[in-house]
């Protein structure tokens, strides 16, 4: 039954469908909704095996996390921007470990300047720690894929990141279906752990290996997790069956005819469909893909998606310091021979606006512009900032003077 | 039709917006609401957005060429530039007991906006709950969007606040605008394009 529900409320609600049996929680803006959620209904519903803990930190949350996963239970957590940071050195290990932990990211920028708006800065940071990473386009796929992210994990023996922007997914109240529980008891059959830290038969996980292996053992991880390539797709094939929703890992727009083709990630797809319809009804032959499964990348299919466009543009929604955006590096690598370009948008919390992105998407279709763009820098204020910082020895934290530089009189729009 | 609502934090700005969509949603309509996301505090200037549509809406960009304007605070008139973008025969809500002149927004009217004006916060203040406009204003924007009933206003209302907060201001706003008889309005009507006079 399709309802109007907010994204966490959704999210919440398909995660217990998967019935989870330990949830470590800790909050952070703006994933806190999705966990405060998921604590209620849990207190709400008796005879629930599952445990809700509250702990102290991101890093305790993703090591409960893994003692839970390595015990052999199906787990669950949530976090966004600095909460990932904090848990890095835990997110490699659940990795390494094989272990099949679920995890949400409410997709937020990371400071410093502090900013809790949406970008995706976080999850790329992430991006190889050796987690499988999903994008959401929409509140629907972020449901779904929970879904299939607890499958991914448990077939492969792989932690999965569902990556979801931050407000603008998981505020968003729009129509969805969460799936129904005997459709996911159906599609998600209970964990069988491959490996299980049991008091009857003690074993040793995490073993410290030298030079004489570790080559051999990242080589294994390596190829698990690039299983999910040729997974996804039989697993989105099965729920399809069952809800007659695909979850493919990318999903293509007006691309057929495309002489410029824009790639993203997450829910400026959205966004991005009607630039493209706005820029097709100018005469510009411009198509978007959205890519679902960031890791493992999925090479061949982003080829076949690609390839018969002119020209490339990758939306980035994190800047790359020192190289501009981390996904055109692999989309680039994906078409040798196409000439690829950046357009950095929305960084923390920038709002994305039709007419700006279709403005960008046409002088890129016309070989007007090339490298890295910035959708609506507001390059006045760089100006000034450049120059006090020539003319000046100690000119103050940026950050500071751009602040003061730009701070409207009364609240604008956009 | 794309909403904008404007008012202060701890006036259900956020809340309306979803409200809206839940009606909306409820008429047989397709709907998004979303938050201006932030630093919401008690006080400070909040915006809240709503689309509702015939078709499947895909875009996620802030409403910056309302429809409808739907302020939950005129004393924002002054501090926010809450008018941006408002189609030319736009349709603005106010929460307010004075005049269009008094507030300063004759030429608004002048300049082809339909302009309806109810006091929330005193008719929300009669049940205890000055301080939250958004029941009276859900009510009002029933009568003003003309795109969901009252009926599906109050559900939407119940249905998210229960019997903590009287069903009954959402009708008040309603009964305000529309006078005592309450005349009906068919579901889903005029999704797109300029909201329906109720006429």
């Amino acid at each position: 039954m399709r309802e109007l529900i907010e994204g966490s409320q959704a999210i919440a609600e398909t995660v217990l469908r998967c019935r989870p049996e330990v949830v470590p929680a800790y909050p952070i803006t703006p994933q806190t909704h999705i966990v405060e959620r998921i604590g209620r209904l849990l207190k709400q519903s008796a005879g629930t095996r599952a445990r809700f803990l509250t702990v102290e930190s991101e890093f305790a949350a993703m090591s409960v996390a893994i003692g839970a996963s390595a015990a052999g239970s199906r787990t669950y957590t949530a976090t966004a921007s600095q909460g990932l940071l904090y848990m890095a050195e835990a997110l490699f290990n659940a990795a390494g470990l094989s272990l099949p932990i679920v995890l949400t990211v409410a997709n937020r920028a990371i400071g410093a300047p502090i900013n809790i708006w949406n970008d995706q800065s976080d999850s790329m940071s992430m991006r190889d720690c050796g987690w499988i990473q999903l994008y959401a386009q929409d509140n629907q796929q972020a449901v779904d894929l929970h879904v299939l992210a607890f499958r991914l994990a448990e077939q492969l023996s792989v932690p999965v990141m569902v990556c979801v922007d931050g407000f603008v997914l998981t505020h968003a109240f729009e129509p969805l279906e969460v799936p129904a529980q005997d459709l996911v008891d159906d599609f998600l059959p209970a964990l069988v752990p491959e490996q299980l830290l049991a008091p009857a038969e003690p074993m040793t996980i995490g073993a410290m290996v030298g030079p004489e292996a570790f080559t051999e053992v990242r080589y294994l991880a390596y190829q698990q997790h690039a299983g999910a390539i040729e997974l996804l797709p039989e697993l989105s094939a099965a729920y399809q069956q069952r809800t007659g929703r695909a979850v493919p890992a990318l999903s293509c727009y007006r691309t057929e005819d495309a002489d410029l083709i824009a790639l993203a990630l997450g829910s400026v797809t959205g966004t991005l469909r009607a630039a493209v319809d706005q820029a097709r009804q100018a005469g510009h032959r411009i198509g978007l893909v959205g890519l679902t499964l960031y890791r493992p990348f999925p090479d061949a299919q982003v080829r076949a998606a690609l390839g018969r466009a002119r020209r490339v543009v990758v939306l980035e929604r994190a800047m790359a310091a020192g190289a501009g955006g981390a996904v055109t590096a692999d989309v680039r690598a994906a078409v040798p021979g196409l000439p690829v370009h950046t357009l950095v948008a929305g960084l923390g919390g920038r709002a994305v606006s039709e007419q700006s992105l279709a403005t960008a998407l046409i002088a890129m279709a016309d070989g007007r512009v090339d490298g890295m763009q910035v959708l609506d820098l507001r390059t006045d204020v760089v100006e000034r900032e450049s120059a006090r910082r020539r003319a000046a020895v100690r000119p103050g934290p940026a950050a500071v003077n751009l602040l003061r530089d730009s701070a409207p009189g009364g609240s604008r729009i956009h | 039709m794309q909403i904008r609502v404007h008012g202060r934090g701890g006036q259900g700005v956020v809340t309306l917006a979803e409200l809206l969509a839940h009606a909306a949603f409820d008429a047989g309509l397709q709907a998004q609401a979303f938050p201006s996301f932030g630093s919401e505090r008690m006080g400070a200037p909040v915006m809240s957005f709503c689309r509702v549509s015939r078709r499947p809406i895909h875009t996620r960009q802030p409403v910056t060429e309302p429809d409808a304007v739907l302020v939950c605070d005129a004393t924002l008139l002054h501090s926010v530039q809450v008018f941006d973008g408002l189609a030319r025969h736009g349709t603005v809500l106010i929460n307010s007991a004075k005049s269009i002149s008094e507030l300063g927004v004759a030429e608004l009217v002048e300049g082809g906006a339909r302009v309806e004006l109810v006091p929330a916060t005193e008719l929300a203040r009669a049940e205890g709950y000055g301080g939250k406009p958004n029941s009276v204003m859900l009510g009002a924007s029933a009568y003003v969007l003309g795109i969901f009933s009252l009926q599906l206003a109050e559900t939407a209302f119940r249905r998210r606040f229960g019997s903590a907060v009287p069903v009954g201001l959402v009708e008040a706003g309603y009964r305000h605008l529309a006078g005592a008889e309450l005349p009906e309005l068919p579901d889903g009507v005029e999704a797109t394009g300029r909201p329906a006079c109720a006429s």
